[in-house]
């Protein structure tokens, strides 16, 4: 595999790292030097895994060491002798792989001593409890319960200093918790009844004889294991008051271990038969426990037996089935936790692997853009079709930076898209985004949907995106041509009546300041057109009417049609409307279209002297259009307060042949 | 004209390169190579725009390639060059860019010389 420069190194180590065995890297490179890709190599922790050869003919000490300080394995100056670079990278690909194989033995090996480990242990407290005539469960159920309240313990406070490598230990110590009872007589044992005050006090015995066994154990005195089971064997019947056995030790003084011990030993006995009880329920053996009628215990581990015990029987039942393989394999894990630097099991390589086999696969299938970007080097790497849509490199460094991306997406597009992925959280990782994409000069609409993702840290930190683009062009522009034809008239093209009031009502809010006027017109004698010529005469007189219409707005102006032959304007105007109207007025009526004269009667409202309120002003409007039409139509009318109670047309659209031979003269007659 | 007549035109070290790379074929074959890396072009360009960081890089792509053939003479001006660059342009690199175009020179006109004689 071979890159033109660091960058592209960068990218092939992202894509195929586990397939890369060995790395020969020069120093002095285009766009990313070699000091800056063992950078990123280490800041991602490549470099643990990947051995790194570096020739080049710098020859400077302060480069090499700086090289090697970057952890390269080898460094090999120019002119270089082709064996000698043969024999070094055969060297290092050995000695590389054969460290990963002693990985691999070395985990194998824990995760059998782990498996011995416990079976040992799991055998030695199974004879003290067979003596004992007990279930063979009983030391599972200890340790299922002991590992599942030290885990509760953990979430909930940071008081006690476990950490979770401690709980693979008390789990095992935990089995050991009652092997003083093998200095205990037959007869003591296993007696049916009550014991007297004498038996109890051999009874009573079995927690120092356990604890001074372990002292006795002549080797291993500093072993973890011995300390701890030490511990619980002695102290796994004291009470958090102070009024148990053998020391009397009170609240904190009693080691944790022996505390979660003492309670999981108390809840197994109470949902276990024994010779001289019959098994409680769980919901008995918790009621009993939280009742205080079998001790007394710490406050916090009987806060964590309240929440937790519905889970209780399920995993007790899932501790008797695959009980010993899952512990193990759970203790092995945390093992393992100890040596991460030995990094990943070839089986997860392996996982891996196949699923960016898969994840390839998908990419190459559909026909979309699929992008991850890194934060830290601030890269975003595409599927080869969405960079191929793009015309851009399946690798892009600073993509915001990047002349050709910053040509297809506009500034202001950039800077919400920064603002949204910024608003993410870990718990709202993901992310969607509707936008126009500049392709070849031409927009297009599409839509990014992304999910961010974030470190393992306390608290998560913001590492990059993964996310994909889709073309949403086509439904976009469908969408916006039925918003067209549902707000359009569609005889004349002009806004219908419902989508102008809305686009009024919103010049009116956003401008509360602003002078306007609106404007009501009908065509006269329009009946008539339709009555000697026939509708679709009409239908031309009203597109045509239309036309001259569109002719005499100004850009920032509303026209639309109402309805039958009524039209609306609205209109923005400062100072003197009246030669506004008059032009307006006389640019439309005055024309013929073929033998149909066209003469409107038009009413004019002014927000000045009617208010901002739409339903207010359309009214003022219509009635001054009414005074219009009563007095002989063929001019335009100012609305004024004279006509406030004066019918409308609108409610009562007039005959042509209705004559308004009654009316008052007109009053401001501006013709 | 042989490999090692070439190297003699060319003001390189034939023994030395045979004496590290696996044989004369291999040898020949970057050597073929040689001709058509975009190096010298980039160099020329890049100055010519005074991007001197692109230059440095060309210098010391054509510094290393010849170090490794053993182009003794034009290594030795690409070297002197790509230092003359390392920090932006110093004020004796336009005369070392003219050794450089000369050295050049003379090893495209060896190597074309070699190609045409052997037929390749």
């Amino acid at each position: 595999m071979e890159a033109e420069n660091g960058l592209e190194a960068v990218s092939a180590l992202q894509k195929h790292r586990t397939e890369i065995d060995l790395v020969l890297l020069d120093i002095v490179m285009p766009e990313m030097d070699g000091f800056e890709v063992l950078s990123v190599m280490n800041r991602n922790h490549w470099i643990e895994d990947i051995p790194v050869i570096m020739i080049s003919s710098e020859t400077a000490p302060a480069h090499i060491e700086r090289a090697y300080n970057l952890g390269v394995t080898d460094f090999i100056t120019r002119p270089f002798n082709a064996l000698i670079v043969h024999r070094r990278v055969v060297n290092t690909t050995l000695l590389y792989a054969k460290q990963k194989k002693l990985v691999s033995m070395v985990t194998d090996q824990i995760y059998e001593k782990e498996r011995q480990n416990t079976l040992m242990i799991d055998i030695l407290s199974h004879t003290v409890e067979f003596r004992n005539g007990e279930s063979g469960y009983h030391v599972l159920h200890i340790r299922t319960l002991t590992e599942f309240f030290l885990q509760q313990l953990l979430l909930k406070t940071d008081r006690y200093s476990i950490s979770p490598a401690d709980i693979p230990l008390i789990c095992n110590a935990s089995a050991l918790h009652d092997i003083g009872k093998i200095a205990i007589p037959d007869a003591v044992l296993n007696k049916p009844g009550r014991f007297t005050d004498e038996e109890f006090a051999i009874m009573k015995t079995h927690t120092t004889v356990g604890s001074d066994m372990m002292d006795n154990i002549p080797v291993h005195k500093n072993d973890p294991l011995i300390s701890v089971t030490r511990s619980i064997c002695r102290w796994h019947h004291e009470r958090w008051d102070g009024r148990g056995y053998p020391d009397g030790l009170k609240g904190d003084e009693i080691p944790i271990g022996a505390q979660v011990v003492a309670l999981a030993d108390v809840y197994d006995a109470l949902t276990s038969a024994r010779v001289y009880k019959p098994p409680y329920s769980h919901e008995k053996a918790i009621e009993m426990i939280l009742g205080g009628e079998c001790g007394t215990f710490n406050p916090l581990l009987m806060e964590i037996l309240q929440e937790s015990a519905p889970l209780l029987p399920e995993r007790l039942q899932g501790g008797e089935q695959g009980s010993t393989s899952l512990l193990e394999m759970r203790s092995a894990a945390q093992e393992m936790h100890h040596y991460e630097e030995l990094s990943a099991s070839e089986r997860t390589l392996q996982l891996l692997e196949h699923e960016r086999m898969k994840f390839s696969f998908f990419a190459a299938m559909s026909q979309e853009i699929q992008f991850e970007y890194t934060c830290d080097p601030s890269m975003v790497v595409l599927n080869a079709w969405g960079a191929n849509y793009l015309g851009l490199k399946e690798t892009v460094m600073d993509p915001m930076e990047n002349p050709r991306i910053r040509e297809q997406i506009s500034e202001a597009n950039r800077s919400s898209l920064i603002r949204i992925i910024n608003s993410a959280t870990p718990a709202q990782p993901m992310v969607s985004y509707e936008f126009q994409l500049t392709l070849d000069g031409q927009p297009r609409w599409c839509r990014i949907i992304a999910r961010t993702t974030w470190s393992g840290d306390e608290p998560p930190q913001y590492t990059g995106v993964i996310g994909k683009a889709v073309d949403i062009h086509d439904s976009q522009m469908k969408l916006a041509a039925l918003e067209r034809a549902a707000s359009h008239d569609t005889l004349t093209g002009l806004l219908n009546h419902a989508s102008a009031k809305k686009r009024i009502v919103n010049r009116l809010e956003d401008e509360r300041d602003g002078q306007f006027a609106l404007v009501i017109f009908d065509l006269d004698h329009f009946k008539t057109a339709n009555d000697t010529y026939g509708h679709s005469f009409g239908d031309e007189v009203l597109k045509f009417l239309a036309a001259k219409i569109r002719e005499s707005i100004r850009g920032a102006d509303i026209a639309a049609r109402v309805g039958g032959d009524e039209f609306l304007m609205f209109l923005a105007y400062r100072g003197n409307l009246e030669p506004i109207i008059s032009r307006i007025y006389h640019s439309i009526s005055g024309s013929c279209y073929e033998q149909f004269p066209i003469s409107l009667s038009m009413g004019v409202a002014r927000t000045e002297m009617v208010g901002t309120e739409y339903d207010a002003l359309f009214h003022a409007a219509d009635q001054a259009l009414y005074q219009v039409k009563r007095s002989g139509r063929g001019r335009y009318e100012f609305y004024n307060e004279t006509m406030r109670n004066m019918l409308s047309v609108i409610s009562s659209i007039d005959s042509e042949t209705s004559e308004a031979n009654d009316a008052d003269e007109p009053k401001g007659d501006n013709e | 004209m042989t490999l090692k007549e070439c190297y003699a035109a060319l003001g390189g070290d034939y023994d030395g390169v045979l004496s590290r790379l696996p044989s004369e074929k291999f040898v020949q074959k970057f050597v073929l190579k040689f001709v058509s890396d975009g190096s010298y072009d980039l160099l020329l360009r890049s100055m010519e725009e005074g991007n001197y960081a692109e230059a440095f890089r060309a210098a010391h792509t054509i510094k290393g390639v010849c170090q490794n053939l053993d182009f003794t003479q034009l290594y030795r001006s690409s070297s002197e060059l790509s230092e003359a660059l390392r920090n932006g342009c110093s004020p004796e690199a336009p005369a070392l860019v003219e050794r450089v175009k000369a050295d050049y020179q003379q090893t495209l006109e060896a190597i074309r010389a070699y190609q045409a004689s052997a037929g390749l």
